[in-house]
């Protein structure tokens, strides 16, 4: 009896956009305390990295749990396309009403790629910087948050 | 619980073709990793072994030990290698991340005793990598 290993296959996606982190839940003074210099009124940026990791058998014939060309165009258009250089806050819809933290970043992206057809989606992490990484598998035990909107409720 | 991480990278040349593929098939399916005439890649590869460190030495297992099964078990079958042609291991599989990986677990899994094999994750490139962990299917 032996044990074949999980196999996972991990892509790394890359995009740069803006954003404001502010809430109506708190005041002015209080949004300024929580969020110091990402509370600037006038927005900044990151070079966001995005980590995907999908599970699922490797077809013998290929080789692969999915095929690349696949989960690449799946990604740049449900993530890639709408978030790179765009201002979050603004033109995206679920952060009209939501603070673009990136642990809500990862709720979103997760959302979105879970319906990628070919492979399971096991997680999403990103790095909104070098020293900032935020993980999110959906929703299991340790995961089970939803987006809060800035009333702290669920849209 | 600790988890301990050893990092080697060796470099390797590939290409993907399924014999039962046709000629486009192939192309459609592989696109640039088709090309018969293969290409390379600088694989970097993590080790990762989980185990309680030993009260009298403080180790999970001994750095050299582990550095020892990776140059006997992957340096010296793959590096500098045609993954196609010179890995028995490989025969008859598409040499992908995925299958590279899976055959690098089922190589170092047995060969670690002190604690156990937690994850092997290749990288092809730094975008691209596959995990394998112990929690698989079993089969007989």
């Amino acid at each position: 009896m032996t044990s074949e290993p999980k196999i996972e296959l991990g892509r790394r996606y890359r995009f740069a956009a803006s954003h404001r982190l502010h809430t109506s839940r708190l005041t002015e003074d209080e949004n300024c305390r929580v969020y110091g210099k990402c509370n600037n009124p006038f927005g900044h940026g990151h070079n966001y990295m995005v980590e995907v990791s999908v599970s699922g058998k490797v077809d013998p014939a290929t080789g692969m749990i999915a095929n690349l060309a696949d989960l690449d165009n799946f990604v740049h258009r449900e993530v890639i396309d709408p978030f790179d250089h765009r201002y979050l806050n603004e033109e995206v819809a679920a952060f009209r009403e939501t603070v673009p933290t990136t642990e809500n970043l990862c709720v979103e992206i997760f959302e979105r790629l879970k319906m990628f057809p070919h492979a399971k989606l096991e997680r999403v992490r990103i790095e909104e910087t070098g020293k900032n990484s935020f993980e999110y598998s959906g929703n299991d035990a340790v995961g089970d948050r939803e987006l809060l909107n800035s009333e702290g409720n669920k849209p | 619980m600790i988890q301990l991480t050893r990092k080697i990278e060796f470099s390797a040349s590939h290409f993907y073709h399924n014999p039962e593929f046709s000629p486009e098939e192939n192309r459609h399916v592989f696109g640039k990793c088709n090309n018969p005439h293969g290409h390379g890649h600088n694989y970097s590869l993590e080790v990762t072994v989980a185990g309680e460190p030993d009260p009298a030495t403080g180790m999970v297992l001994d750095l050299k030990e582990l550095k020892e099964i990776l140059e006997q078990e992957v340096m010296q079958r793959m590096d500098h290698r045609h993954l196609n042609y010179e890995v028995p291991e490989l025969a008859g599989q598409i040499p992908t991340c995925e299958n590279i990986a899976r055959v690098i677990w089922n190589l170092l899994e047995p060969k670690i005793t002190q604690g156990k094999l937690h994850r092997v994750r290749l990288y092809e490139s730094a975008d691209l990598f596959a995990d394998c962990y112990r929690n698989g299917a079993k089969s007989a």
